[in-house]
C-alpha cells in the first residue's frame, strides 16, 4: 500500500530497476484475436521451453535483487494492432515481429532468437520478396502515431508494476501534488481533447461543466460499450493498457471533485473485463485507488458495470440508465448528463480512448498535444481497419491524416487487387465515403461536412464486389435490431427502411422505393429521440447519394452491379460454348438444368438457387453469372 | 431554465405571436397556452416527459428541430409548430404507426375516442404506404377489470409510467426492444399473474384501444332479457356527474335522475344510490375509529404496549377500506397493514348486503348490478368475501362507459329523457354519502359524524380543514372531543406507499384516507376519458349535489335507524363488515400479515 508520494517514487524505480535487469522481453500478443489465434498456447510454450532450457525467465515482474542472470520477461501484451498476421511475437530490445506463430514455432524462436540472438527471417513478415525483421520496418506502422495505444504491445497489459516501471500514474501523480483540479482542466481543455466516442464534444468542456455543479456526489463513467460492428479500438486500450484508463479516470475525478466512477463495458469482452478488474484490484492494493489516495486527501473508488450488449447503451442516458439498473433507455435532454446523469448526479461521461489520452495530455502538456493533428481535432485517433484491405487492425494515425494515407500506406491496399469502391467510416451511424474523398482529413469536422462521421472509428474497407444497396441493409438491419423501440421515427422508421432495403436487394424493389427511403431517411433524422436514431439514417443517405445508381440498376434492372445480391444473381449457359454433356443437370442440387443430350442445355431460374455448383462443373466454361 | 425578470426577455413568440413565459416546465404546455393544440400522444401533465411519440416537433428559428414537450421555453426563441417540414414528418409518424396497427376501428372498443383515429383524421392521412404488418390481435382478458389487446399498441408509454409512477404498481413495464418492443407484465405473464390491483388507470390515459376496462354490458342485457330475474341497480356517486358530457349535457351536471330514467327504460326493476351504502360506512368507519381512539387511549393511560411514541396516538392509524384497488395494493404489498384497514365492507357491498336482506322474499331469481366509475369494483364483485353460499351479493358491475354504451345501444335518447327518482327506500341518502366520489369526502363525511357541532357553520369549518381538493395529498389535524386527531388523505397508490413510507418512518397518523386513482373515483378507470379540469368539474358537481341536499349528515339519515332496527339488528358485523384475508389477491395465497389487533 503506497500512503505518499515517496512511497510511489521508490516502488517505481523498483519496477524501472526490475523492467532494465531484463535482457530480452518476450512480448506475446494477448489481445482477443491474437488469443483466439492461440497466442496462451504460444506463451505457455515459450515459458515451459526457457525453463527447460534453463533460461531465467519472469513470467511477472520480480521485485529486484534475486541476484544471477538477467532475465528474459515473458510477457502477455495488449494488442499490436497488426491483426491481420497475428499471432504475433514481439521481441525487445531487437524489435524482431513474429507474424502468424504456432506453437510449434516456439522451438526456433527460443533457440534462435533468445539463445542465439539470430533474427527467424521465416516468422517475419514479407512482402514482394522483402523481409522486413523489425517492427518499425513493417509499412502497416510506418505512418502511425501511437499514443493511446502506446503500451499496447510493448508491457504486460495484466501487471501494474510494469506500468508503473514505464512511468505510469506519472500523470495522476502530477495532477494530484502539483495542480489545482482547474488547472488540469485547463490543461485538458487547452489541449482541446475532442471526446473520441464521435461526438467530438471538448473533454474540458464537459469536465468545467460538471466541476462547476454543486453536488455532493459526482461521477466519472467510462463509456467502454464500444458496438459498431468491426470496431475494436476501446477493447484493445481496455485489454492492453487497463491501467491507462484508469489514470485517466482518476484524473477526471481529481479534476472534477468525483469520488466515484464506473466502466461500463459490454459484457462480450470478457478479456477486456477481467483485465480491467485486475487493474483495479491491483490499484486498490497499491493504494493507487480507494480512500486518501497517496495521502494526499483524494479518494475514489471504482466498479465495473457489464452491459449486456446493447448497442443504444453507448448513448449517455441509456447508459447511465443501464448502470442504474433500469431498462437501457435513451431519455430525452435537458437535463443533460453533466447535470442530472447517473443516479441523478452530475456526471463525466468520455469514452475509453478519451480518457487514455488525458494521463499524456497532463504529462506533456496541451502545447505538445496541439502539435499532433489538425488544429480544431488535435491528438491522434485510433481505427479499426476491416474489410477488403491487406492489413486489417488496430491502428492509431494523426487527427488529419488522409483516408488515401490510411488506405493504402497503413492499410496496405486492397486485399487481393480489388479496386477501392468506397470506405463506410463510423459504423451504422456513419456514411461511406468513396475515390472522391480519399485525400480527405480525417477529423471531426471535416467528415461532417462530408455526411460521414468519425464514430468511434470503425473503418470498413470495400471493394467493387461489394454492393452498396447491401451495404445500406447490412446497416440497417444492425440499426433496426438495435433500436431500443422507445420513439416512433426510429422503431417504425427503420423498420420501413429495412423492409425496403431488403426487397431492392431481393430483386422486388419497386419504382418510387427510393424517394420513400429518403423521405423516411428525412423524417427518422429530423425527430428520432437520441443519436442512434438520429444517425440511422447516414449509411442510407451517403449510398443513395453516392450510388444511386447502383439502387436504380436493383430496381428498374433487377441486377446487382457489384455481382454480389444472391437473388439478383443470374446464371445462363451459353449455347454457343454448351456441348450437352449433362453434368451441370447432374450436379445440379435443385434440379433446374435440363436438356437434351449434345444439345444446349437451360437453366430454369425460378428453380436456381444461384449456389454456382454447375459453373464450376462445366468443362467448356459454358456456364456463367451476368 | 430559470424565468427573467427582465420584461422584454420573458417572451418568445409561437407562430410569431409573442406569449409570455410565466412558469411553464415546457414548450408544449406554452404553445398550448397560446391556443395551438400541439398533437401529442405520449405527453400527460400529470406523468413524466418521455418523449417518444414526435408529434409535437416544432421548428425553431435556425430550422432546429426539438420536441416541444422536452423543451425549456427559451426566451426570445421563434418557435413554429406548423411548417412545412413538421406536417411532413407529423403525417410520416402517423403513417408509421398506422402501419402497424390493426385499423378495425369501427369494431374497436375505442371507436371514436382513439386519439390515433383522431388526429390521422385532423392530417388527412391519404393512404399508408407501407405493408400493414399488424399482429393478429394478442389480447389478455385474464384481468376480471382490464383487457388488453397489444396490437393496438402504439408503446407511448402512458401506460407504463402511469402503473409505476402514479400508481406505484408496477405491473407492466417494457419489454424487449426495438420493432418487438412490447408492453408486458413480467414474463409476458397474464395480467391476472401480475401484481395488477385492477384501478384501471393504465386504460384511462390509453391514446388508443389497447388497455380497456373490461366489457361486461352481455352479462346485463341477460338479465335483462330474463323475465325470471328481477334486476336491480345501484349507481355510485361519482357515475352521476360523469355520464352527461357524453350525452351533450354540460360537464359535471347532475344526471341522477336521467340516469334512474334510462335504468328504468332499459329494463331495470329497482335502482338504489350507493351513496345509501356510503352512509352506512360513515356511521361505521366513525364507530371503529372512535373505539380505537378510546382503546389507545386507555392504553395511553395505562402505558401499555400500544403506545408507541408516548403522544397517546395509539397503534397505528385506521386506514379506510372504501376503494377495492387500494385493498388488493395493501393486500399484495403491505399484508402487515390489514390489521389497520377498516373492516367496513365499501359502499358498494353494504348496500348490496341489505338489498339481499330486504329481498330476500322475492319470488324471482335476484340479479343486483352495480354501476360504478371503477375497474378495480368488478373484481371486489367476485371476491369469495362477499359471496353467499357461491353467490356474489353484486352479480354484475358495471362502469359509466358501459352504461353510456348499454343507453346507446338502447336507442334511447338520454338528454330527451324526464328525470326519475330512485327507489324507495335504499335511495335515501345524504349529501355525505354522495361526495365519497372525490378524494376527501369519505374523511369529510366521517369528520361530519364525529364533529360535537352540529350546526350549519360547522359543516364549513369541515369543509375548509384542507380536506377538498384534487390534490394527491392532503393533511388535516382536527379535534374530536380532547384529541387532535391527525388525517391523511392520499390518492393515487404511488402518494399511499410514500404515506406509508413516512408512517412506517414513525410519523404519526390517526386517520388515512386511501383513494387509489389520482382524485378519487371522479377519475376512476371506468369513467369516460377525461383530463384534469374536467375531472374538477366532476368533484365540483358532487360538491354542488351535498350542497342541495337537505341532510347532509349521515347520523341524520332517518333510513340508517330504520335499516339498524330492521335488517341489521343484531347483524351489523356480518353484513356491514369484512375481514380481508390477504389471501386471495395471492396466486400463492399469502395470509401472513395479520396480527392480533382487535377490530370493531
Amino acid at each position: 500500500m503506497l500512503n505518499s508520494r515517496t512511497a510511489l517514487w521508490e516502488e517505481r524505480e523498483a519496477c524501472q530497476n526490475a523492467l532494465a535487469r531484463e535482457r530480452q522481453k518476450i512480448l506475446v500478443c494477448a489481445g482477443t484475436g491474437c488469443v483466439a489465434g492461440g497466442a496462451l498456447e504460444i506463451y505457455d510454450r515459450l515459458v515451459t521451453l526457457l525453463r527447460e532450457r534453463g533460461v531465467a525467465c519472469d513470467a511477472e515482474l520480480k521485485p529486484e535483487g534475486l541476484g544471477g542472470e538477467r532475465p528474459v520477461g515473458v510477457k502477455k501484451s495488449g494488442c499490436h494492432g497488426f491483426c491481420e498476421m497475428g499471432p504475433l511475437v514481439l521481441i525487445e530490445p531487437e524489435n524482431y515481429l513474429y507474424t502468424k506463430v504456432k506453437p510449434a514455432d516456439c522451438e526456433e524462436i527460443v533457440a534462435r532468437t533468445v539463445l542465439a540472438g539470430e533474427h527467424c527471417a521465416r516468422l517475419a513478415y514479407q512482402k514482394q520478396g522483402r523481409i522486413y525483421p523489425r517492427q518499425e520496418d513493417i509499412p502497416f506502422y510506418h505512418k502511425q502515431t501511437r499514443l493511446a495505444l502506446e503500451h499496447c504491445g510493448r508491457i504486460d497489459a495484466t501487471s501494474i508494476r510494469e506500468y508503473l516501471g514505464i512511468g505510469g500514474y506519472a500523470a495522476f501523480e502530477k495532477a494530484l501534488f502539483e495542480m489545482t483540479p482547474a488547472a488540469v482542466i485547463k490543461e485538458v481543455g487547452d489541449a482541446n481533447l475532442r471526446g473520441r466516442g464521435g461526438g467530438g464534444f471538448p473533454t474540458g468542456r464537459k469536465w468545467t461543466q460538471v466541476r462547476n455543479q454543486r453536488s455532493g456526489r459526482k461521477y466519472i463513467v467510462c463509456n467502454g460499450d464500444e458496438g459498431d460492428p468491426g470496431a475494436f479500438m476501446d477493447r484493445s486500450i481496455m485489454e492492453g493498457d487497463p491501467h491507462r484508463v484508469l489514470e485517466g479516470m482518476l484524473i477526471a475525478g481529481l479534476a472534477c471533485g468525483a469520488g466515484e466512477g464506473y466502466i461500463y463495458v459490454r459484457a462480450e469482452y470478457p478479456l477486456a473485463v477481467s483485465r480491467l478488474r485486475a487493474a483495479i484490484e491491483q490499484a486498490e492494493e497499491y493504494g493507487l485507488l480507494g480512500e486518501n489516495i497517496l495521502g494526499a486527501g483524494f479518494s475514489f473508488h471504482l466498479r465495473i458495470s457489464r452491459g449486456a450488449g446493447a448497442f443504444v447503451c453507448g448513448e449517455g442516458s441509456a447508459l447511465t440508465a443501464s448502470i442504474e439498473g433500469k431498462r437501457g433507455m435513451p431519455r430525452v435532454k435537458p437535463p443533460r448528463t453533466v447535470e442530472h446523469g447517473l443516479f441523478d448526479q452530475p456526471t463525466v461521461l468520455n469514452n475509453v480512448e478519451t480518457f487514455a489520452n488525458v494521463p499524456l495530455i497532463i504529462q506533456r502538456g496541451a502545447a505538445w498535444y496541439r502539435g499532433i493533428g489538425p488544429e480544431n481535432s488535435p491528438g491522434t485517433k485510433a481505427f479499426a481497419l476491416t474489410g477488403n484491405i491487406e492489413n486489417t487492425g488496430l491502428i492509431e494515425v494523426p487527427m488529419g491524416t488522409s483516408l488515401r494515407e490510411v488506405v493504402f500506406d497503413v492499410g496496405g491496399g486492397m486485399r487481393g487487387g480489388g479496386e477501392f469502391k468506397a470506405v463506410q467510416i463510423g459504423g451504422p451511424s456513419g456514411g461511406c465515403l468513396t475515390e472522391a474523398d480519399l485525400d480527405l482529413p480525417l477529423d471531426f469536422d471535416s467528415l461532417k461536412k462530408a455526411g460521414a462521421m468519425i464514430g468511434s472509428g470503425g473503418l470498413v474497407v470495400m471493394d467493387n464486389h461489394t454492393c452498396m444497396v447491401e451495404i445500406a441493409r447490412f446497416f440497417m438491419r444492425f440499426t433496426q435490431n438495435e433500436s431500443c423501440g422507445k420513439c416512433v421515427p426510429c422503431r417504425e422508421g427503420t423498420k420501413r427502411m429495412l423492409a425496403i432495403l431488403e426487397r431492392i436487394v431481393a430483386g422486388e424493389g419497386q419504382e418510387g422505393d427510393i424517394d420513400l427511403l429518403l423521405e423516411l431517411a428525412d423524417t427518422i433524422s429530423a425527430t428520432a429521440l437520441c443519436g442512434l436514431g438520429k444517425t440511422a439514417a447516414l449509411p442510407v443517405i451517403s449510398t443513395v447519394t453516392r450510388f444511386r445508381a447502383e439502387y436504380e440498376a436493383h430496381i428498374r434492372e433487377k441486377r446487382c452491379p457489384a455481382g454480389s445480391c444472391q437473388k439478383l444473381k443470374r446464371i445462363s449457359v451459353d449455347p454457343a460454348l454448351c456441348k450437352g454433356c449433362g453434368k451441370c443437370a447432374r450436379i445440379c442440387p435443385v434440379g433446374a438444368i435440363s436438356g437434351k443430350a449434345r444439345e444446349p442445355y437451360r437453366i430454369d431460374g425460378g428453380k436456381c438457387v444461384k449456389c454456382g455448383a454447375c459453373e464450376a462443373a462445366c468443362p467448356f466454361g459454358a456456364i456463367r453469372e451476368g | 431554465m430559470s424565468v427573467n425578470a427582465s420584461p422584454e426577455r420573458d417572451y418568445l413568440f409561437i407562430d410569431d405571436m409573442p406569449v409570455e413565459i410565466a412558469g411553464e416546465k415546457n414548450l408544449l404546455e406554452l404553445i398550448r397556452k397560446a391556443g395551438v393544440k400541439l398533437p401529442t400522444f405520449c405527453y400527460h401533465s400529470e406523468l413524466s416527459i418521455y418523449g417518444a411519440c414526435r408529434m409535437c416537433m416544432v421548428e425553431n428559428q435556425w430550422g432546429e428541430m426539438e420536441a416541444a414537450c422536452s423543451s425549456p421555453p427559451r426566451p426570445g426563441a421563434r418557435i413554429r409548430t406548423n411548417t412545412e417540414r413538421l406536417r411532413k414528418y407529423r403525417k410520416m409518424i402517423l403513417e408509421l404507426l398506422l402501419a402497424n396497427h390493426c385499423r378495425d376501428c369501427v369494431t374497436c372498443r375505442n371507436n371514436k375516442k382513439c386519439k390515433l383515429q383522431d388526429l390521422a383524421e385532423s392530417f388527412n392521412i391519404p393512404g399508408v404506404r407501407f405493408p400493414n404488418t399488424a399482429l393478429t390481435p394478442k389480447i389478455d382478458d385474464s384481468s376480471l377489470c382490464v383487457t388488453r389487446d397489444q396490437n393496438k399498441c402504439i408503446l407511448c408509454g402512458d401506460c407504463v409510467r402511469m402503473c409505476n409512477e402514479v400508481q406505484a404498481v408496477g405491473a407492466i413495464d417494457f419489454a424487449h426492444r426495438g420493432a418487438k418492443m412490447t408492453v408486458s407484465a413480467a414474463f409476458d405473464r397474464p395480467l391476472a399473474d401480475s401484481p395488477c390491483v385492477g384501478c384501471g388507470q393504465c386504460g384511462a390515459v390509453c391514446p388508443t384501444g389497447a388497455i380497456v376496462v373490461r366489457d361486461d354490458t352481455d352479462k346485463v342485457w341477460r338479465f335483462l332479457n330474463d323475465a325470471g330475474v328481477k334486476v336491480t341497480a345501484q349507481i355510485a356517486p361519482a357515475v352521476r356527474v360523469a355520464v352527461g358530457k357524453a350525452f351533450g349535457l354540460p360537464g359535471g351536471e347532475n344526471a341522477m335522475g336521467l340516469i334512474v330514467a334510462a335504468l328504468r327504460r332499459l329494463g331495470f326493476d329497482e335502482i338504489y344510490d350507493t351513496a345509501v351504502g356510503a352512509d352506512l360506512t360513515v356511521l361505521e368507519e366513525a364507530n371503529e375509529l372512535l373505539g380505537r381512539l378510546e382503546r389507545a387511549a386507555a392504553t395511553d393511560a395505562g402505558g401499555g404496549p400500544g403506545d408507541q411514541d408516548g403522544t397517546g396516538a395509539g397503534s397505528g392509524p385506521l386506514f379506510t377500506s372504501c376503494c377495492p384497488a387500494w385493498v388488493n395494493y395493501c393486500e399484495r404489498n403491505y399484508p402487515e397493514l390489514l390489521p389497520h384497514v377498516s373492516s367496513c365492507r365499501s359502499p358498494m357491498q353494504m348496500l348490496a348486503a341489505v338489498a339481499r336482506e330486504r329481498d330476500s322474499v322475492s319470488s324471482r331469481r335476484l340479479a343486483h348490478v352495480a354501476v360504478m366509475p371503477c375497474a378495480a369494483k368488478k373484481f371486489e364483485a367476485a371476491r369469495e368475501e362477499f359471496k353467499i353460499d357461491g353467490v356474489p351479493l353484486v352479480d354484475c358491475v358495471i362502469t359509466t362507459q358501459e352504461l353510456i354504451r348499454m343507453i346507446r345501444e338502447a336507442g334511447i335518447v338520454f338528454s330527451e329523457l324526464e328525470p326519475e327518482a330512485v327507489d324507495y327506500p335504499l335511495g335515501a341518502r345524504t349529501g355525505a354519502g354522495v361526495i365519497f366520489g372525490v378524494a376527501g369526502g369519505v374523511t369529510e363525511a366521517v369528520l361530519r359524524r364525529l364533529a360535537a357541532d352540529k350546526s350549519r357553520a360547522a359543516l364549513l369549518t369541515v369543509a375548509y380543514q384542507g380536506v377538498r381538493g384534487l390534490s394527491g395529498v392532503k393533511e388535516a389535524t382536527i379535534k374530536v372531543g380532547e384529541r387532535e386527531i391527525r388525517i391523511g388523505m392520499v390518492s393515487g397508490l404511488g402518494n399511499a406507499a410514500a404515506l406509508i413510507g413516512r408512517i412506517k418512518a414513525g410519523e404519526r397518523y390517526d386517520f388515512v384516507e386511501v383513494m387509489a386513482c389520482p382524485g378519487g373515483c371522479v377519475s376512476g378507470g371506468g369513467q369516460p376519458y377525461a383530463r384534469q379540469p374536467e375531472k374538477a368539474e366532476r368533484a365540483k358537481g358532487l360538491y354542488a349535489i351535498d350542497q342541495v341536499s337537505h341532510l347532509r349528515r349521515s347520523e341524520e339519515n332517518p333510513l340508517m335507524m330504520s335499516l339498524y332496527n330492521g335488517v341489521l339488528r343484531g347483524r351489523v358485523k356480518e353484513l356491514l363488515h369484512v375481514r380481508y384475508g390477504g389471501g386471495q389477491a395471492y396466486a400463492g395465497g399469502q395470509g401472513a400479515g395479520r396480527k392480533g389487533e382487535a377490530e370493531v
